[in-house]
């Protein structure tokens, strides 16, 4: 078991992961690092984050047309989504992030498997891609007859200056079908989160609130923020229909543009990933007056506090009845696995370096067998993260996300229809609009390093060799090579679902699986281990 | 275009297209160029890539040739910003070169281009220089590099080429000639290398292999931490190049090119040897022909007695195979290297594919298929949703390429064979043996066994005994 004393102090850990940088790196460094301390309000130490990563040094991050067409748009399986570049962005982004998807029927449209590209030439950068483009949109068109078409810009689009637009509307009227395009170009905001920003955007001027048809169900939800990685959001569906929430649009695991056009009529936004998605949440709110709040369907615990929240929400004894009797069912099978894993876990330790939420939600699982997780940072998240939602007024905005453009919304004329005021939902011990953050959940000591680069990762590992160290495909080989698990928090290394309850149990005994792996014991080459005996051998032998 | 006979036996001659060809890719089989220069910077020892670009395309790339070979491959980048975009890149490639070098100690940095700063027409060779006037007095200066890699004029074989290229260029200085010889193998792997090492020390001769990442992206586990995984090319053998004694490049497209070869010639009057990728007998024999020569030494007893192994496995396995047909697809050298073994083996080529463009497949499938036969159609410029729609009319039984053909083999219910990049899809990709007439024995025996699980896989008695 791996007590404190082992460890070198947090403080000085983080001298030591800046050591090597020049003075001024460290310094802006040192301030994306901080030791977790909490006051009893729940008041934790600022954080700087969502700042651009200096050149040369090898980041875990992304671009923004990454965020955009591979995080929020990628797992929609009824849009044809087209690049508009050279062939690497597209080819790069084709079905990597591994989400799943569930037509209704054989017929239904699923394009997720298919990447369009534009492919585009030197007689396109030098005379312009907007030909290109609207002859590919043609041939998308032609071919599926889709509901959706949507295009993605990507860095040289910009710079030559392709109204991409300009083409989306030309088409979209000359088709009949929605069109629509992204100017997420790769070299905008500092991280992947610029191109959520700018997908929640579009999503919300060219989709959402397009289908006024109320479905039936009673207590009507939309999920924001679930992509459906290893196939969580089917777990998190059978989860919610068992209980009688009625999903109306998950954004984007498992969904089609009809759910998003229709997502209006829903009754409360729950809010899973708050980094992508929270500026539709948003947006929503102030247009149609559905508000919104944080869940969390990682870790048991957390997912039966967040059933908990959704029937304190609607208020209705029925509901509440059948979400405690499902959670009573559920936890009974989770406890089970937990008390088999759980000693042979306990006291270990882990590190959570990955994405804008993750980082945060999966520490609950840890928790829940025992293991302590020393060191947490997002790859793209911004200071409300980390800190909490509570800090927005005093984040300062940079030239990088300023360029950003920010939707001026006001409630619709005639579709805006306030569900809950903010004080009916604080009478019913609901918070609004709120996400408090990574930190207040986090030990006191615990080390949290935002952007952590390449090299602070070796140097962490050094120090505190953890039991499993989270992050992605990028950082996987390197961690290993040092005998420490890498468990990737991007695909879940092809494995999960790890949402909801039986997720968790998927969870735990994966982490069982990789810590306690046989490989770890035999990392030591027998001539270190014996190294002793050896030497008196050839000293004998002399 | 790709244009399947009228009817699938016997083959006839492709007739013209009358589809008009697509503006979009659907389902690309090529990947961008600065991956291949990134895969080329990580084969010199201490090598570090670079791109000078925005952060995502090295994150991309990062991501694509981690999958690939499952070992760490750092690459650094200037990390653009829309400002730095319209102003220009000069300050943060210098501020990147110059953390780069105090965090990795490289020995080289490989700058390569990206469509962003190809596109704004950056200087770099130009910045480079600068930057090399202001540091290069400073302690452990590594050697720098320049690769121009705009995506939007060639795939990744053609970053490969131009890293290679660049190395040759940037370093190679001439002096009194020595006996080792220059070898570029172009885009192998990471066993291929390796096993490139060996053929040529069983003629007693010295290669220097460039790019090497036989180790590099293939390493041990780490007893201690390295800023830079281990192996490559010394700078110093990169150095050496001028004065090597011949070269030797693989590649029958590449032949057609300016190569690597022909800038030693050129330069330092390197004799110059332009080789078939070897994969299978013929084009093996024509590298121990030429070791063997330049060696003055026969042909060492082990490999005669592996190309008579391999023949013998030819011989055993022709009923599995012959008669066979096959699509192949990806890097162009690497099909033309496997079409002229799946010619040897009885095995029909039907349709030879590639995303690349260099006009010259048809050509080099022409020049390894035996008198007696028809050359396999060659495709350049293809995307997978031509492939798959040939492959249906055509009616292949086996598939030879990489990962992103899964698909395609599912629904036409055939077996793929994985070669060339990126294979995601399987655990070993770096450890994949294609050259030598062991190699190709490797290599055969996974074809014929693919085909005799399909046909126990597909037999309703389920026979164990094949
Ligand atoms: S912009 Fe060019 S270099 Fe970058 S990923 Fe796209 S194709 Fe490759
Ligand atoms: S070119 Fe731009 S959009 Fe494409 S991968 Fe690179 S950074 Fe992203």
């Amino acid at each position: 078991m791996t007590t404190d004393n082992s460890r070198p102090d947090p403080a000085k850990t983080n001298d030591l992961l800046v050591e090597a940088y020049p003075p001024k790196l460290a310094k802006k460094r040192a301030g994306q690092m901080v030791v977790n301390r909490k006051t009893p309000d729940g008041v934790v130490p600022e954080i700087k984050a969502n700042i651009r990563t200096t050149p040369g040094i090898i980041s875990q991050r992304g671009c923004c047309y990454a965020g955009c067409k591979g995080v929020v748009l990628g797992p929609t399986r009824d849009i044809v989504n087209i690049t508009h570049g050279p062939i690497g962005c597209g080819f790069y982004s084709w079905l990597t992030r591994r989400n799943q998807t569930r037509p209704e029927s054989p017929e239904d449209a699923n394009f997720m498997t298919y990447c369009f590209s534009t492919d585009m030439q030197d007689e396109n950068i030098v005379f312009g891609g907007e030909k290109k483009l609207r002859a590919a949109i043609q041939e998308a068109y032609d071919l599926f007859h889709p509901k959706a078409i949507a295009v993605f810009a990507t860095c040289p689009v910009g710079l030559i200056g392709d109204d991409i637009h300009n083409v989306t509307r030309e088409m979209k009227e000359k088709l009949g079908i929605n069109v629509f395009a992204f100017s997420c170009e790769g070299y905008k905001g500092v991280s992947q989160s610029a191109g959520h920003h700018i997908a929640n955007n579009q999503l919300f001027k060219h989709v959402i609130g397009r289908d006024d048809t109320v479905g039936p169900g009673k207590f009507r939800v939309n999920l924001l923020g679930e992509y459906n990685i290893g196939g969580d959001a089917f777990l998190l569906e059978d989860l919610f229909e068992r209980c009688g929430i009625t999903l109306v649009a998950t954004f984007s695991g498992n969904s089609t543009i009809g759910k998003f056009e229709n997502a209006h009529t829903a009754d409360l936004n729950c809010v899973m990933c708050h980094r992508s998605i929270n500026y539709v949440a948003d947006m929503i709110e102030k247009k149609f007056g559905i508000p919104w709040f944080k869940v969390n369907f990682i870790g048991a615990e957390a997912s039966a506090k967040s059933l908990r929240k959704i029937a304190a929400y609607f208020q209705d004894e029925e509901l509440a009845a059948r979400v405690e009797k499902t959670i009573a069912e559920e936890l009974a099978a989770v406890k089970k696995v937990q008390d088999e894993i759980r000693p042979r876990c306990e006291g270990k330790t882990a590190m959570l370096f990955v994405g804008g939420s993750r980082a945060h939600h999966y520490q609950e699982l840890f928790t829940e067998i025992g293991m302590k997780t020393i060191a947490a940072g997002y790859e793209f998240a911004h200071r409300d993260d980390y800190e909490g939602r509570r800090v927005l007024p005093t984040i300062k905005v940079d030239a990088d996300s300023r360029n950003i453009e920010e939707l001026v919304v006001e409630p619709d004329p005639v579709k805006y229809q306030p569900r809950l005021t903010w004080e009916e939902l604080s009478a019913r011990g609901l918070p609004h609009n709120d996400y408090e953050g990574m930190m207040p959940e986090m030990d006191e000591g615990a080390l949290v390093i935002d952007d952590i680069s390449e090299h602070e990762m070796e140097r962490l590992l050094e120090l505190h060799k953890p039991a499993v160290f989270c992050a992605g495909i990028k950082e996987k080989y390197g961690i290993q090579k040092h005998g420490i698990p890498c468990k990737q928090l991007h695909s879940y290394d092809y494995g999960g679902p790890y949402a909801g309850f039986q997720g968790a149990v998927n969870f735990y005994r994966e982490i069982d699986r990789m810590v306690h792996a046989r490989v770890w014991a035999l990392m030591t080459p027998p001539w270190q281990t014996v190294s002793k005996p050896l030497l008196n051998a050839e000293w004998v032998r002399a | 275009m790709i244009t399947p006979p009228a009817l699938p036996e016997p083959v006839m001659a492709p007739t013209a297209s009358e589809e008009p060809s697509f503006e979009a890719a659907r389902n690309a089989c090529k990947l961008c160029s600065p991956l291949g220069a990134a895969l080329v910077f990580r084969g010199v020892r201490g090598g570090m890539p670079f791109l000078h670009g925005s952060q995502g395309c090295a994150t991309y790339i990062r991501r694509y040739l981690i999958s690939h070979y499952r070992e760490p491959v750092d690459i650094a980048s200037s990390n653009f910003s829309e400002e730095t975009a319209v102003f220009g890149g000069a300050v943060i490639l210098e501020k990147g070169l110059e953390n780069v070098r105090r965090l990795y100690k490289p020995e080289l940095i490989g700058v390569a281009t990206t469509c962003l700063s190809e596109t704004i027409g950056e200087d770099v060779p130009g910045l480079l220089k600068t930057y090399i006037g202001k540091h290069s007095r400073e302690k452990d200066f590594p050697a720098l590099v320049h690769a121009s890699t705009p995506s939007y004029r060639g795939t990744h074989m053609d970053g490969f080429h131009a890293a290679v290229m660049a190395l040759v260029s940037a370093l190679a200085q001439g002096g009194p000639r020595g006996n080792r010889i220059a070898v570029f193998p172009g885009m192998v792997s990471a066993a291929d290398l390796r096993r490139l090492r060996g053929i040529f020390s069983d003629f007693g001769l010295s290669p220097i292999l460039t790019p090497d990442y036989g180790d590099s992206l293939d390493g041990p586990v780490w007893e201690e931490y390295r800023p830079i995984a281990d192996g490559g090319t010394p700078v110093e053998d990169l150095r050496a190049l001028g004065q090597t004694a011949a070269s030797i490049q693989f590649g029958r497209i590449l032949a057609g090119q300016a190569g690597p070869g022909d800038l030693l010639l050129e330069r330092f009057q390197v004799p110059r040897y332009k080789l078939g990728l070897p994969i299978g007998l013929r084009e093996t024999d024509w590298l121990y022909d030429t070791l063997a020569a330049l060696s003055g030494r026969a042909i060492p007893a082990d490999r005669q007695r592996e190309r008579g192994r391999l023949l013998d496995a030819l011989v055993d396995g022709h009923k599995y195979l012959q008669g066979r047909r096959a699509i192949l697809y990806g890097e162009e050298d690497l099909v033309v290297g496997l079409a002229s073994f799946l010619m040897e083996t009885g095995v029909r080529p039907v349709l030879c594919a590639s995303g690349s463009r260099s006009g010259r497949l048809a050509e080099a499938l022409r020049a390894v298929t035996p008198p007696d036969q028809e050359p396999p159609e060659a495709c350049e410029g293809a995307d997978f949703a031509e492939l798959e729609k040939a492959a249906a009319e055509w009616k292949p039984d086996l598939l030879l390429g990489n990962s992103k053909g899964y698909r395609m083999a599912r629904r036409l219910g055939i077996p793929l064979i994985r070669v060339g990049f990126p294979v995601h899809d399987r655990f070993g990709a770096a450890r994949l043996r294609h050259l030598g007439y062991d190699g190709a024995l490797e290599l055969y025996d996974r074809l014929v066994n693919a085909v005799m699980e399909r046909a126990q896989d597909t037999n309703p008695t389920g026979y164990s005994y094949l």
